[in-house]
């Protein structure tokens, strides 16, 4: 069984004039001491649906309409167990894409990183404040004792995602919510970053789930991959089917519209023509209808259903339908 | 030789901070040839932007000299030279949604510029609108909107639309794709490309995404702490850097390729960029270089000659000397 298991996530905003389906059917899963990585484009639901799991969602406007987030079997979707524990800051954890304005600019990175001991573990404010420079050490920031002491614009943009992580971690959660962790980084700074994640990972055997938009990124953390697209898993699978044997055309799409560097290969970019659907007036068929090379009649009015590739490979796809004519060489079908 | 369309000779843009002096650019020399995509890489703070618009004259050098066609450009710009030089050299911006004025349509921003420095008629002028919103892959109904409108792509090509009216010879590109998510990066890239082979346009590709940088560019510099510390072909430099500096950016560049990860080689990746205020003498890189001997911390390195054959490659690298 997995650690925490997602299914079926709906969550819908009220807006003006009616509501924005942003998530429109999400289910994923990851394993104890296992990486997921959820990718997709910019307003594709990635960072709604871990919200949605970890209560995040302001209600109203925001309402999850359908689906179900089980941590260990036990029903925790909004951010509660069944017993009204609070899961968020304990059980699960998040660190965000900005380090710096998601952390009091008034209150000193050891304070911060203390107070979570001090609410959810009851630590006396002395105990807290060890446990930070210890927590701070852990994350290889170097002369943790005097930094403690510091406030957040004393700290450079990595420093600052390292105490973050010091304060998710405070608590031993055993899932880790990592919402574009690097993306404001640079590439010699996001990789410390992503080392670090994957040694406190083998120590803690804490699961992470990996937001993000770089599929480089993606290749070098994640055991399991969920691709979104407009408000749904598209696709789902090890990172290895995933990468050598997509089975959706959107992740096709993805690939070939990014560069890769093998000595000798000459590549030439394809881009995905065309712009994801407006979610305030969802399409009717499927999201990636008018952006398919691949695209049949059956696709325009009836969404796809989930269709399993291969043993835990599942894509949202008509072209994996036993009756699809059309054979695409670039979708992989066993 | 061709006679390089940009020289560049040791320009340098220092700010002043109340007593301290930022170093953003510090002697840095580089010429681009016509036709050239030059790409330039490095961490935040390395001075790309500032080498870029130092070099448009949108910050005025402290020091050095830059030779357009053979010419020397200005060292102040006054607005005569802005409206001379208009014509011929351009820029294009990182973030598409605060560089376009809010309160101008589509159609407006394009034109700006050949109302300022052309002689062409209202009538001219809107026909070329018009040519310009189909090149870069806009329609005509978008002529009177306004930018909030668009997506962040088309913003970007409204951006393009505007620096390639006036069909310049030389484009700073800053950043162009960085806020622009995957399936738009490459097709911004594409149409760059096919502008830049319709229009023969010479291009200054600022980026931090090396993948990227590889792909588009024919040469690449790579720049730390304002300096240059490599420049030679692009895939060259990909995969046989030279400078330990290189190296480390290209060994943390993440590929998007599963087992290639798997086999990759940790890379020692020591400390952060040190800020422009504190510039460490000799060799920048020195504190976080792996392979730093003494008198790196003492002598800064010189770009150099390092290998000929078909590549010019330069390094300023002490191990290579």
């Amino acid at each position: 069984m997995a650690l925490l298991e997602v299914s079926d996530l709906h969550v819908e905003f009220s807006v003006q004039g009616g509501s924005v389906q942003a998530v429109r059917g999400a289910s994923f899963s990851v394993n104890e001491g296992e990486t997921l990585a959820i990718v997709g484009e910019s307003g594709c639901g990635k960072t709604v649906s871990v919200q949605s799991v970890m209560g995040l969602i302001q209600t109203p406007p925001g309402r999850i309409t359908r689906g179900t987030a089980k941590l260990r079997g036990q029903d925790i979707l909004g951010g509660q167990a069944a017993d009204g524990r609070e899961i968020r800051g304990t059980d699960i954890a998040m660190i965000f894409q900005d380090p710096m304005s998601s952390l009091n600019p008034t209150m000193t990175v050891g304070a911060q990183i203390a107070e979570p001991l001090i609410v959810h573990r009851g630590y006396s404010h002395r105990q807290a404040m060890r446990r930070a420079q210890e927590l701070l050490e852990m994350t290889l920031i170097p002369d943790a004792a005097s930094r403690i002491k510091e406030y957040p614009f004393e700290f450079s943009g990595g420093m600052l995602q390292r105490s973050m992580i010091a304060m998710a971690i405070a608590c031993e959660p055993s899932v880790l919510i990592a919402d574009e962790p690097t993306t404001a980084l640079d590439v010699t700074i996001q990789s410390q970053i992503l080392d670090l994640l994957v040694d406190l990972q083998r120590t803690n055997n804490m699961a992470i789930i990996l937001i993000t938009h770089d599929l480089g990124v993606v290749a070098r953390m994640a055991n399991d991959v969920a691709v979104m697209y407009a408000g749904e898993v598209v696709e789902r699978g090890a990172v290895d089917d995933i990468f050598y044997r997509s089975a959706h055309p959107y992740t096709v799409g993805l690939k070939s519209a990014m560069p890769t560097n093998r000595r000798g290969a000459v590549q030439k970019l394809t881009p995905i023509e065309g712009a994801p659907p407006d979610l305030f007036d969802a399409p009717p068929g499927c999201g990636y209808y008018t952006r398919c090379p691949y695209a049949m009649e059956v696709c325009e009015a009836t969404p796809p259903i989930v269709f399993d590739v291969d043993r835990a490979h599942q894509s949202r796809c008509w072209l994996h339908h036993k009756d699809c004519p059309q054979q695409v060489t670039q979708i992989y079908r066993p | 030789m061709n006679k390089p369309l940009i020289d560049i000779r040791n320009l340098s843009k220092h700010f002043d901070r109340g007593r301290h002096k930022i170093r953003a650019v510090d002697d840095v020399s580089l010429s681009i040839e016509a036709g050239e995509i030059v790409g330039l890489v490095g961490e935040s703070g390395s001075g790309k932007s500032t080498l870029g618009r130092t070099l448009l004259g949108l910050d005025r050098k402290t020091a050095g000299e830059i030779f357009y066609k053979g010419s020397k450009l200005p060292t102040v710009y006054r607005a005569k030279d802005f409206h001379r030089y208009a014509r011929s050299m351009q820029m294009i911006f990182q973030d598409p949604y605060s560089s376009l004025n809010p309160r101008m349509t589509a159609g407006e921003i394009i034109g700006e510029a050949l109302r300022l420095h052309s002689d062409l008629n209202k009538s001219d002028i809107a026909k070329r609108i018009e040519e310009w919103l189909v090149k870069v892959g806009l329609n005509i109904d978008h002529l009177g909107r306004y930018p909030h409108e668009f997506s962040g792509g088309q913003r970007q090509r409204i951006g393009i639309a505007r620096a390639l009216i006036l069909e310049p010879d030389f484009v700073v590109c800053d950043e162009p794709i960085s806020a622009l998510d995957v399936s738009v990066q490459a097709q911004i890239v594409d149409l760059l490309g096919e502008l830049k082979r319709s229009l023969g346009l010479t291009l200054l590709f600022i980026a931090h995404d090396l993948s990227m940088v590889r792909y588009v560019s024919d040469r690449m510099a790579v720049m730390y702490l304002g300096s240059l510390v490599e420049i030679g072909r692009s895939d060259r430099v990909f995969f046989d850097p030279k400078h330990p500096y290189t190296e480390l950016l290209i060994g943390s560049n993440p590929e998007p390729d599963p087992n290639q990860e798997r086999s990759r080689q940790k890379v020692q990746s020591i400390g952060e960029i040190p800020s422009q205020l504190d510039i460490p003498a000799g060799c920048r890189f020195a504190n976080r270089c792996p392979h730093a001997m003494a008198v790196c911390h003492d002598v800064n390195p010189v770009l150099r000659i390092v290998s000929h054959e078909d590549d010019e490659r330069l390094v300023a690298c002490h191990l290579y000397e």
